[in-house]
């Protein structure tokens, strides 16, 4: 009795959330990817009949759209690295009692909707707005200088907006590292580039990896800030999935870009995991 | 799911995999084709029999179209006791049409009893899913007294089968005097070398297809697909020469305003509404080449939970009072001629800025075109089939999705 208490009770305890899972993730995602393997219209009715050809329509009409959205999560990731890291690393060890006022400081921008925080950048940067216009009063600028519409506006919003999602998980991981780590490795005369490169950010890299799939995955897909902040030149994959879905009632296609979508992602996301060595930052990680 | 779905041909083809094929394949949108059901002779009878007054309507309308102070629906509730919840919750004619279908496939109630739907691709996907109630006529007798005759003929629901339009709007170039320096009265401004990157079109593909075609020479309304490709060559040729700064939907109006675009399609009431409200001086014309009209119609939803409360609203705005007063705030073209005088007479009793106002609304071809005016103006591309409609997003779409 009490075995089978005991062999049971691991099922149980995973079967709220695997139903949810179930229910909320599955059931989604294979009636999408049926979805994209059918063909018809919204008013008769779509038909399953096995149409791989709208995958090859989607690479082939919208590879630009792709390989944008890929590129420009790319640098949005790097930069968020390069820019997140310092800030982590200076709350995480110098930012004494006010660390959580630190932390705040960098949530409290997200407690307005993503939305609206991006069409207030648009207010900002705009041609004749608080930022250029000066500027070009000044004679500082030529008076058909622009930044809204080009992809610097575009991976700037996307940089400001998921600039916490790196942030936090590599102030977590910095925030681990036992400061005896760092004073032993000063005692044996590491100088402070050193004491860095072979202790703390080995020790980090758990975080960043977090950081790095909290960031390009949601950055490759995202269409608000290329939709707000730019213009028929930088238009990125999420948003002729929305286009698809909401303007052409083309979800074959929709389903079929997102699943491809889905795919790439995953695949690059496993070979960075691969490279890094997964054994290692998931045991750190799990630490 | 139904048994079209797992047809014999269907499951053969599917060969192999057939147990995760038939899987697959129960998953999935269904449609409602049937058009022919709701118009039958004797639809309108079957889905006005046995319906009665509730008291309540709820009406779902696109942003900024009605005073916000709401003295009509006011009006409208002394008069009849019936309360109405106005919710401004359509910002897109795709996305809303998305938003609602499921529920009307599946013969659910969307929480509202009255929509406004325009003229565009979407109108055709209500109408021909069956989603749209039929009219019941003999309860619209202002409509019948005073909507102008075109309305009955226009050619996305002629009869007025389906809808009566609560407003009507011209698409043409609004622009900036001051940033232009010079007057803009043609379609070929928009294709002027010396505007490079301060021009804005509209991503909405109808709109966009229709300058389109008009700028190359056609006419919107008999337009096949040889003459789409036409026409997208032409925006291509101003979107690959810089010409256009962005493909706008409703914030080119905002674009206008902050100097990103110095001349822009636009919507006739929207620009009259801005220099009203921010003081700006910015100008509306219909090209030479032609504009277009389009008209935003109240539909009943066939699930309406309370019908009659929303033909009843429908036809109090068109009490010549009801419609004048709208005019007066939307400046939107107005449906009914005789708010013409009616908002003359107003403007005549009014004093002071409000006076100045109401002249010039009375006044303007945006709200009461005359007879040349419509002559420059076209009606959207019409739609026989999905498939056309799928063939003409297709073409115009790498415009704007680039």
């Amino acid at each position: 009795m009490n075995r089978v208490k005991r062999t049971l009770a691991p099922y149980l305890l995973v079967l709220p959330g695997g139903l949810w899972l179930l229910l909320f993730f599955v059931v989604p995602m294979v009636t999408m990817f049926s979805l994209s393997l059918q063909q018809g219209d919204i008013v008769n009715g779509y038909v399953f009949t096995g149409h791989w050809q709208t995958y090859v329509d989607a690479i082939t009409n919208y590879q630009t759209q792709l390989i944008r959205s890929l590129v420009y999560g790319l640098i949005t990731t790097v930069a968020l690295v390069v820019m997140s890291f310092p800030v982590a690393y200076w709350i995480a060890f110098y930012g004494g009692k006010r660390k959580s006022t630190y932390l705040f400081l960098i949530l409290l921008p997200f407690f307005v909707s993503f939305v609206l925080r991006t069409i207030s950048w648009r207010q900002i940067l705009t041609d004749d707005g608080m930022l250029l216009h000066p500027l070009k009063e000044a004679g500082l600028l030529s008076p058909g200088f622009h930044i809204l519409g080009t992809s610097y506006a575009v991976i700037f919003g996307l940089i400001y907006n998921f600039l916490p999602f790196m942030v936090l998980p590599i102030y977590v991981a910095l925030e681990r590292i036992d400061p005896r780590v760092v004073e032993a490795a000063r005692d044996l005369y590491a100088k402070p580039l050193t004491v860095f490169r072979k202790v703390v950010f080995p020790l980090a890299l758990p975080g960043v990896f977090a950081g790095v799939l909290m960031t390009f995955v949601p950055a490759s897909s995202d269409y608000v800030n290329s939709g707000v902040l730019g213009s028929s030149s930088t238009t990125m994959i999420g948003q002729v999935v929305q286009a698809q879905a909401l303007a052409n009632s083309n979800y074959p296609m929709a389903s079929a870009l997102s699943f491809f979508l889905m795919a790439v992602l995953l695949t690059g996301v496993f070979i960075y995991a691969r490279v890094l060595g997964t054994e290692d930052v998931m045991n750190a990680a799990a630490r | 799911m139904t048994r079209r779905r797992l047809g014999r041909r269907d499951a053969l083809r599917l060969g192999g995999v057939s147990a995760l094929g038939a899987f697959l394949a129960a998953c999935g949108v269904e449609g409602k084709g049937k058009p022919e059901a709701s118009v039958a002779p004797d639809a309108v009878q079957k889905f006005w029999s046995g319906k009665a007054k509730n008291g309540k309507v709820d009406f779902a309308n696109w942003p900024l179209y009605m005073d916000p102070k709401k003295p009509e629906l006011k009006k409208f509730t002394e008069k009849t006791g019936i309360q109405v919840n106005y919710q401004e919750v359509i910002q897109e004619m795709g996305p809303w049409f998305a938003k609602v279908q499921p529920q009307l496939s599946a013969g659910q109630s969307i929480g509202f009893d009255l929509m406004v739907i325009t003229n565009s691709l979407q109108f055709g996907q209500f109408r021909n899913s069956g989603f749209l109630a039929p009219l019941d006529h003999s309860q619209l007798p202002n409509f019948t007294k005073n909507a102008a005759p075109k309305y009955a003929q226009e050619s996305f629901d002629p009869g007025n089968v389906f809808s009566i339009p609560w407003a009507s709007g011209i698409t043409g170039i609004a622009y900036d005097p001051k940033k232009t320096g010079r007057e803009i009265t043609k379609l070929a401004d928009l294709w002027d070398p010396a505007f490079k990157g301060k021009v804005g079109m509209f991503s909405d593909s109808q709109e966009l297809a229709n300058f389109g075609l008009l700028a190359a020479g056609l006419k919107p309304g008999d337009s096949g697909e040889d003459e789409w490709k036409k026409a997208a060559a032409k925006l291509k040729e101003q979107k690959d020469a810089g010409l256009v700064r962005n493909y706008y939907d409703q914030s080119y109006v905002d674009a206008l305003g902050k100097g990103e675009v110095w001349l822009t399609q636009a919507w006739s009431g929207d620009i009259f509404q801005k220099n009203v409200s921010d003081g700006t001086n910015f100008k509306f014309i219909i090209p030479e080449e032609g504009g277009t009209i389009w008209t935003d119609n109240f539909t009943i939803p066939v699930t309406a939970t309370n019908p009659v409360d929303a033909i009843m609203l429908m036809d109090f705005f068109y009490e010549v009072e009801n419609a004048a007063s709208l005019a007066e705030y939307i400046n939107y073209v107005c449906p009914v001629p005789a708010a013409q005088a009616q908002i003359s007479k107003d403007a005549a009793a009014a004093s002071g800025e409000d006076k100045t106002l109401l002249t010039q609304v009375a006044g303007s071809p945006l709200v009461f075109p005359g007879d040349a005016d419509y002559a420059k103006l076209h009606y959207y591309v019409d739609f026989n089939t999905a498939e056309e409609q799928q063939t003409f997003a297709s073409i115009f779409e790498p415009i704007t999705l680039s």
